[in-house]
């Protein structure tokens, strides 16, 4: 296992006591692309956070290749490479001095510090861009220098905290082939996000995490087929006092795996929407059926049939 | 496993100075703002005093009281002075301004903190490569001293190692000041620490009168004792103008190491504090 994480626990104590992590358990295979999938305040970045030594765990322990990383920090640093949330590109450098510094920092001579740097702009298609500054680039341009410069020191994992935040959708499929590009020079990646599809696309394995715990563990294809194998049917009504009698009624139909009340209205899982779509509304209008959603079998059903709420919420 | 055992092993030495050439590759796209902003105080400020001043008041015993019997002109006591907030203020410039700025919403000190060295060199880095930045503006000081003011002031160095000893402590001591200053005074107030701390302690580090002539005013020559500039100043005076009367050598050697020890932990665990959560 490249990254080892047990009973890793979070907890800041301020005028407000926040419990971020709650006991993770935690394995990462050599060579897998890891998602970490939650909603926000869920633990990831903390998780993210530890694991990249930024952060001091209240408990428990992270072991990257073997080498404790609250015990030997600046070892663990060598090993890993970190694409952070935000742009953190050094302003003040071009985007080949980012990378070339960057690998100098880490010890390169300068010949090799700069045959890399040019390998890997035209890796990421940067070579143009070569003596840019920081400040001239697209959100998505400057996500793709984090990830040459993050793995320029050939780093064992890469940890990628919300990659796709704040792209636009022709940047992210660029970003995320750039990620699935890694896995075969045999970087682990691990990466964090709340959307679903992304963890999806790019996740060899996921474990899901909310409020500091960990929900599920397994390939997306596991996932799906033990907890979010059924269609989920989402209604928002404006009288919710018979709801409960009409999910009873509605948990008899068959196709119905379930039914449940919700704040907003009902939640009906359901094998498919075909054959029961028109009873539920049928049932439901009474109530005053004012919205309805239909969500199909995905990481998004899991994480509502792990925490009754939706990943968006 | 293999590739990850046999990697070399983080070398501390060449990880400090790829961050020593990154900062000399900023500072290298920055030669003229940086040599104005070191340069601009001291000229103006022997401008005024030792050039215009002295023609306006034709010797007036007021621009000549510092001097009084000491044996130097004006222009001998405010030498080390000046090298003195040469020292200190590009200290401050060179640490805690741009600590300010990379701290704040770029966060684009993460990449240098993520070097596989320990945080605390790389905090050392900043205060070394300050010093650097301190060093070149104290000695800029000195040409203009010779050319500008109407009676030139030459440095009058006896003890090479002394001054350069005073020089080299002086300017880390500055750039523990500013790593200091900057870890720990947030962002959007790093304008107002100019006014409430840098100018007190520049105008009370007896960088305009030398430490000995305060005893007219004995509670004021001992309350500056605990303003680190005092001994910057007073150092410079033992080195390169030893004829104006300073305190005693070992006195400022030791208020200087104690002064770098202090404000350099200080610095370093604000910075830590800054980058750790």
């Amino acid at each position: 296992m490249i990254v080892e994480i047990q009973a890793l626990t979070k907890v800041y104590d301020g005028k407000l006591r926040v419990v971020a992590l709650d006991g993770i358990d935690l394995e990462v295979r050599q060579g897998e692309i890891f998602g970490l999938l939650g909603p926000n305040g869920a633990g990831k970045t903390t998780t993210i956070g530890i694991c990249t030594t930024r952060t001091l765990p209240t408990g428990g322990q992270v072991r990257i290749a073997g080498i404790d990383v609250v015990k030997q920090p600046a070892q663990a640093r060598q090993l890993i490479g970190v694409v952070p949330q935000f742009n953190t590109l050094d302003r003040s450098l071009t985007i080949y001095e980012n990378i070339y510094f960057h690998c100098r920092y880490f010890g390169f001579s300068h010949a090799s510090a700069k045959s890399r740097s040019d390998e890997l702009l035209a890796q990421f298609l940067l070579t143009e861009r070569r003596d840019a500054m920081p400040a001239q680039l697209s959100g998505g341009l400057a996500q793709r220098v984090q990830i040459a410069r993050a793995i320029a020191h050939r780093p064992t994992v890469l940890f990628l905290d919300e990659p796709s935040a704040g792209l636009d959708p022709q940047s992210r499929i660029a970003m995320w082939t750039a990620v699935q590009g890694l896995r075969k020079e045999g970087i682990t990646v691990v990466l964090t996000t709340h959307y679903m599809e992304e963890a999806d696309e790019l996740s060899e394995r996921v474990a899901i995490v909310d409020r500091g715990k960990l929900l599920a563990l397994g390939s997306p294809q596991e996932l799906k087929s033990t907890y979010g194998s059924n269609t989920i049917i989402s209604l928002k009504l404006r009288n919710l006092e018979p709801a409960e009698s009409v999910a009873a009624d509605l948990r008899l139909r068959e196709g119905v795996a379930s039914a449940e009340v919700t704040p907003e209205g009902l939640r009906v899982f359901a094998s498919g929407a075909d054959g029961v779509l028109a009873e539920v509304i049928q049932s439901c209008t009474r109530l005053g059926l004012r919205d309805i959603s239909i969500t199909e079998p995905s990481l998004e059903t899991v994480f509502i049939h792990l925490t009754g709420r939706d990943l968006r919420e | 496993m293999s590739s990850i055992q046999t990697r070399q092993k983080p070398s501390f030495l060449k990880a400090f100075l790829g961050l020593y050439l990154r900062d000399l590759r900023v500072l290298s796209r920055e030669l003229l703002p940086f040599v104005l902003r070191v340069g601009m105080q001291p000229l103006l400020f022997l401008f005024v005093f030792t050039f215009i001043m002295p023609r306006m008041a034709g010797g007036s015993p007021i621009m000549m009281g510092g001097a009084a019997g000491s044996g130097g002109s004006f222009g001998t006591i405010l030498l080390p002075g000046l090298m003195a907030v040469a020292i200190m203020f590009s200290g401050i410039a060179a640490v805690a301004l741009p600590l300010s700025s990379e701290f704040g919403i770029t966060r684009e000190i993460d990449d240098r903190v993520m070097c596989p060295v320990p945080i605390w060199a790389v905090a050392l880095e900043k205060v070394c490569f300050s010093a650097l930045q301190s060093i070149v503006a104290a000695l800029l000081v000195i040409p203009m001293a010779i050319v500008i003011p109407a009676k030139a002031v030459y440095p009058d160095i006896h003890n090479w190692f002394l001054f350069a000893l005073v020089l080299v402590m002086s300017s880390l001591l500055a750039g523990a000041l500013g790593l200091a200053i900057g870890s720990v005074v947030p962002p959007k107030n790093i304008g107002l620490i100019f006014s409430i701390i840098v100018v007190p302690i520049t105008f009370l580090g007896c960088v305009y009168y030398p430490w000995a002539k305060l005893d007219q005013i004995r509670w004021l020559q001992i309350a500056v004792l605990f303003n680190p500039i005092v001994y910057i100043s007073e150092g410079l005076r033992a080195s390169v103008t030893p004829g104006v009367g300073h305190m005693p050598v070992w006195g400022i050697l030791v208020a200087l190491t104690v002064f770098l020890v202090i404000l350099g932990r200080f610095g370093i665990r604000g910075f830590m504090r800054r980058v750790i959560s």
